[in-house]
């Protein structure tokens, strides 16, 4: 999964950009990437060399240029999916405004759906008061799946400077301090709508994966983890497994919605 | 094997806690390494709750880190005379760079500066290196009463320097780039900065700077640094 892809180059928020919190941390990274085109002729050849399917995170300022991304981005064949981030909260007039209302969200969905044949995740945000209004608004435009959550807005305040501590003053909230709102919309979530789920939100070891699992997730992510652990994510496919072996879970896949 | 593979100037990531509080990772740059017995020095401040954490390890305990990591200080060969300019805790990682250097028959100049006589860090270590050290601290506890830049600014109007090597606290940092500036002497910064993951996924570390083609950009300090080129930063942005 690449990081926020946009057509243009962005630059990126002024920093400072992150502000360690308790259990967690807010960042406000500003879509920093070097556009579509650049994506396409540097970072997706590097990253075949992993030999995994790559997902391309696009994010769009507007319904055009979301459209255009997708239909720019069909036509590339390492590309094994896309997931279209209506969620990100560090961006002005864009960015979560499509995810914070069903109809712009399914509209996004819609047109993007229209340019690609390619498997579309949808990034939610869980800055709404019912997720599983925009899960639904989204799934019936055509998303393949949904992953949640993306970060929570949240602040925080040097008080020695009387001062924001990023320079954005808000930024997203990611990390373990989030995972108990991201169990609690993945379960909301699997009760509203048919197609999988990806649950993420502060996991760092095995049972924090099979917790998401059991409220209704197909598969999990990791995204904080990787800051204080580069190998995380091995380590829990590892542990998992040991996990499932004393358990006696014979298939991970009974596992998902078991909690309902 | 993180002192095989290190170089003056790069850093660790060290994980001060076994639980999730604090949750990231600290970056404490490399203050020696012995390539033969397998063994790096690193030297920290206690500022925070990581710092802290850290300082409570007992001998034998056994710490997480990553690195070496980010990109290190380099130097030609031709270069005769060069100045090591540290203020703080930034003196650290000019002490590995002080020992390379000196493998090379060069005349190295070591500024300190500190707060107090009590505050300076490894005076002590650049002279028995053979370093040319000169001192300044804050309240004249120990050599002359004021701040490194001013030695630095002696030091240039008396002799020729190849390169001048800088790191510590920003206004200093600043300082001295202007200093070597005037002079026409290149001037390599190790910057200080935030991180999270220290690799340069995450783009949190951004520090702004001059594009090749006169735009204004951000590199990650943790991948692109943490020594930078002083000409390429725009640290008044900062």
């Amino acid at each position: 999964m690449t990081k926020g892809t946009t057509l243009e180059p962005k630059p990126g928020n002024e920093p400072p950009r992150i502000a360690e919190t308790p259990a967690g941390l807010l960042n406000s990274i500003g879509l920093q990437n070097p556009g579509v085109e650049k994506v396409i002729s540097g970072e997706i050849p590097w990253l075949r060399q992993f030999g995994v399917p790559v997902i391309v995170n696009i994010s769009g300022y507007s319904v055009a240029e979301f459209e255009e991304l997708a239909a720019r981005l069909d036509s590339v064949p390492e590309v094994a999916g896309l997931e279209v981030n209506i969620s990100c909260p560090n961006i002005k007039g864009g960015g979560m405004a499509f995810g914070t209302d069903p109809q712009g969200a399914a509209q996004v969905v819609k047109r993007v759906r229209a340019k690609t044949r390619l498997p579309l995740i949808v990034k939610l945000t869980p800055n709404v008061t019912d997720i599983t209004e925009i899960a639904r608004a989204v799934e019936s435009v055509g998303a393949d799946a949904v992953s949640l959550i993306n970060t929570l807005l949240g602040m925080a305040i040097d008080i020695k400077k009387r001062r924001p501590v990023l320079a954005n003053v808000m930024g997203g909230l990611s990390g373990p301090a989030v995972k108990p709102i991201a169990v609690r919309m993945v379960y909301q979530v699997y009760r509203a709508v048919k197609i999988p789920i990806i649950g993420m939100g502060g996991i760092v070891s095995a049972e924090d994966a099979v917790e998401f699992m059991l409220a209704g997730a197909k598969a999990i992510a990791i995204g904080a983890g990787n800051f204080i652990d580069p190998l995380l994510p091995l380590k829990v496919l590892e542990d998992l497994e040991d996990w499932l072996d004393r358990e006696g879970v014979k298939d991970i896949a009974e596992l998902t919605g078991q909690c309902q | 094997m993180v002192a095989g593979e290190a170089k003056p100037g790069q850093f660790v990531m060290v994980r001060t806690s076994g639980t999730l509080e604090p949750f990231l990772n600290r970056p404490i740059s490399i203050h020696r390494i012995d390539e033969a017995k397998g063994i790096i020095e690193l030297v920290y401040q206690v500022v925070g709750k990581g710092t802290k954490l850290l300082s409570r390890i007992s001998p034998g305990q056994h710490l997480q880190i990553i690195g070496p990591l980010g990109n290190g200080f380099s130097w030609q060969t031709g270069f005769k005379r060069v100045a090591l300019v540290g203020g703080g805790c930034g003196i650290a990682p000019l002490l590995a760079l002080a020992e390379k250097l000196l493998e090379n028959e060069r005349e190295v100049y070591v500024l300190l500066g500190a707060q107090t006589k009590e505050k300076l860090l490894a005076a002590e270590e650049f002279s028995q290196l053979g370093c040319r050290v000169r001192i300044s601290t804050d309240d004249g506890s120990q050599g002359k009463k004021g701040f490194v830049t001013q030695l630095l600014e002696e030091l240039v109007n008396s002799i020729s320097l190849d390169q001048v090597y800088a790191c510590g606290p920003l206004p200093m940092v600043k300082g001295l780039i202007k200093i070597a500036e005037e002079k026409g002497i290149p001037c390599q910064v190790s910057l200080e900065e935030r991180m999270a993951c220290g690799v340069g996924a995450c783009l949190g570390c951004a520090c702004p700077v001059r594009n090749p083609d006169g735009t204004v950009g951000y590199k990650r300090v943790c991948h692109d640094g943490p020594v930078f080129d002083a000409k390429e930063l725009l640290l008044d942005n900062k």
